[in-house]
């Protein structure tokens, strides 16, 4: 029975992803489940970002590295191989975590602001490199032909079949999320987070557990890039770092309420969910970025701890249920 | 051979570029060395200098140059506001809140500046000739640049070290709650030492509208080149800053010489992040 309850908080963020992978079905709109798959990417990534930024306290700024990354080696089995979507995807996420590994090693030394500004540096360094790396198609990217999507029975089904596998790494990244938080291995991450030298003099091995951290919140962007660029059909520097949405996902962790499981979740609902209304809307559609700034700095200035944060500290009784 | 001339008419135009870099660099490491902030709208703010010599000189006819004393005193008055609206309350709260802080002024100029002025690109076409030594030709805007970079640094030194309001941000910079104790208003100072930031980066963009066509998204590159020269000549250190911005022009008119344009950007890089690893204080070592 105890057991049992150490799960509760699990109940509310599976919902939420039934929830989305329901309502395509329901509504019987394809549109829809491009939305939902936006969204489903979204909470992937940022609850993988949360491992890091939420739990270990680290703010990485350029976490959609990983994502590319994974996405390139990816995307280069796929086309130049010909490898199929299951290894290839395995591969993208397994370059992703080696990366993290390496780079974390080096980095992780940094603390805070340096830290930061580190990772905006790796971005911008492997977009630039891969820009000049003829194997991976230089500044022109790659293309997928259409004829690989003939072995998951045309391009139909190959999108139906991204759009399960979208769910089902989200249900994964909030799976490992919520294990990292209930372990005595996520215990040693909060503690680096509220002070590192403390941590180290109670027996946290912190190298190492930010590095693994690190590693952990790398993996599932990995895949979930190799598997969005199968189904965009190509790859260009330009789209797989984009700077801005590495910031997008730090907004989301923010929005919900870093170092929570359902924080990240919310908060990239209501973060895809704002920007799909301010895009399409009339009066809105020219300044969505200002107002998104607005909605930002009042967030940060005011709630720092997230939705989540907010709710946890005000009612008592709902901090079984939200964690 | 072939080389030698590359590098002689890329070499110099390096140079001088690399002081209007060093000039950007100075107002982000001047916000970081006070207040240990990160200033992410810095890029923006670069941009709106670019279309503040645009508005001046194209539809009022004011000289560029007369035109950076007008620029210069909004930025230095928008720099004192976005640092009452955004900053001061998270001034003392961990990097994140800061960075999200300015990176919303950020999304707020950028979406703003993107409705109004489109992303299309603006031209100050601009003329003052060109200078000629041996086998060597200077643009005339580029040395002008350089020049004002210069006597700006030369500025910002004495007033830092001559004036009592540059001693009262150097005593802020060094120990808030000392300085606070000895009567100084730091948060007062603390909004004039980002004003003074953004006034740097506004004045660069504008020097940087006379030789280059720009964009709202303009300012992001030399954002980014602002953190690897920060970085270089240690941040929180403004003679570093220029410093560090030389080098980088330097390497800019060295490069190219010798292999691909675009190889440019991954040097520059992974030079930032080597930096931070092996001397996160940075090459001329920084004050704390």
């Amino acid at each position: 029975m105890s057991n049992w309850r150490r799960h509760t908080s699990l109940i509310l963020p599976v919902v939420v992803v039934a929830a989305l992978v329901l309502w395509p079905a329901v509504t019987g709109k394809a549109a829809n489940r491009e939305s939902a798959f936006t969204i489903l990417k979204a909470v992937a990534l940022a609850s993988s970002l949360n491992i890091l930024l939420g739990y270990t306290g680290y703010v990485s700024f350029g976490h959609i590295v990983f994502y590319g990354f994974g996405g390139y080696v990816g995307f280069y089995l796929l086309s130049a191989q010909s490898w199929s979507l299951w290894p290839a995807m395995a591969a993208g996420g397994l370059a992703a975590g080696l990366l993290a590994f390496l780079l974390g090693k080096a980095i992780l030394r940094l603390r805070g602001a340096y830290f930061a500004l580190a990772t905006i540096g790796i971005n911008e360094a492997l977009k630039a490199f891969i820009n000049n790396f003829e194997l991976f198609g230089g500044p022109t990217g790659m293309t997928l032909n259409f004829r690989v999507y003939q072995a998951y029975g045309g391009a139909a089904k190959a999108l139906e079949m991204s759009f399960i596998l979208v769910a089902a790494l989200t249900l994964v990244a909030i799976v490992v999320s919520h294990v990292v938080r209930t372990s005595k291995f996520g215990l040693g991450l909060q503690a680096i987070r509220e002070n590192e030298d403390a941590a180290e003099i109670m027996g946290v091995a912190a190298p190492n557990a930010k590095t693994w951290a690190y590693v952990l919140s790398a993996i599932v962007p990995g895949m979930v890039g190799a598997l969005f660029f199968f189904k965009n059909g190509n790859i260009e520097p330009h789209d797989a770092f984009p700077l801005h949405a590495s910031i997008e996902l730090l907004v989301m962790v923010m929005l919900g309420g870093q170092g929570t499981v359902l924080g990240p979740i919310l908060g990239a609902f209501a973060y895809q969910g704002m920007r799909g209304y301010l895009v399409t809307s009339d009066f809105f559609k020219d300044i969505q970025l200002s107002v998104s700034g607005v909605l930002l700095l009042l967030i940060v200035l005011f709630i720092p701890a997230g939705a989540i944060g907010l709710l946890r500290r005000r009612i008592t009784p709902l901090r079984g249920v939200l964690a | 051979m072939q080389q030698l001339s590359l590098l002689l008419t890329s070499l110099p135009d390096g140079i001088l570029l690399g002081f209007v870099y060093g000039l950007a660099a100075m107002g982000l490491t001047l916000i970081w060395g006070v207040m240990n902030v990160i200033n992410l709208s810095h890029g923006p703010i670069i941009a709106l200098g670019m279309f503040g010599t645009f508005f001046l000189f194209i539809r009022l006819g004011l000289n560029p140059y007369f035109g950076l004393f007008v620029i210069a005193l909004l930025g230095l008055l928008l720099g004192i506001l976005i640092y009452a609206a955004a900053v001061h309350r998270v001034i003392n709260a961990p990097h994140l809140s800061s960075l999200l802080a300015t990176f919303s002024v950020n999304m707020i100029i950028i979406g703003l500046g993107t409705a109004i002025f489109t992303t299309s690109p603006y031209n100050v076409d601009f003329n003052m000739g060109s200078f000629q030594i041996g086998s060597v030709t200077l643009l005339g805007t580029r040395l002008i640049a350089a020049l004002v970079a210069i006597l700006y640094t030369g500025a910002l030194y004495l007033f830092l070290y001559k004036t009592r309001p540059g001693k009262y941000i150097r005593a802020v910079a060094n120990n808030r709650a000392a300085a606070e104790l000895m009567g100084i208003p730091s948060t007062r100072i603390l909004a004039l030492s980002f004003g003074l930031g953004t006034m740097l980066a506004a004045v660069s963009g504008a020097l940087i509208a006379t030789f280059f066509p720009f964009n709202i998204l303009s300012g992001g590159s030399y954002e980014l080149k602002s953190f690897v020269i920060g970085v270089l000549g240690g941040l929180g250190n403004p003679i570093g800053a220029l410093l560090g911005g030389l080098i980088l022009g330097i390497l800019e008119g060295i490069i190219p010489a010798f292999m691909e344009t675009s190889w440019v950007p991954a040097i520059e890089f992974a030079l930032f992040v080597a930096i931070l690893l092996v001397r996160p204080t940075g090459l001329f070592g920084a004050k704390r």
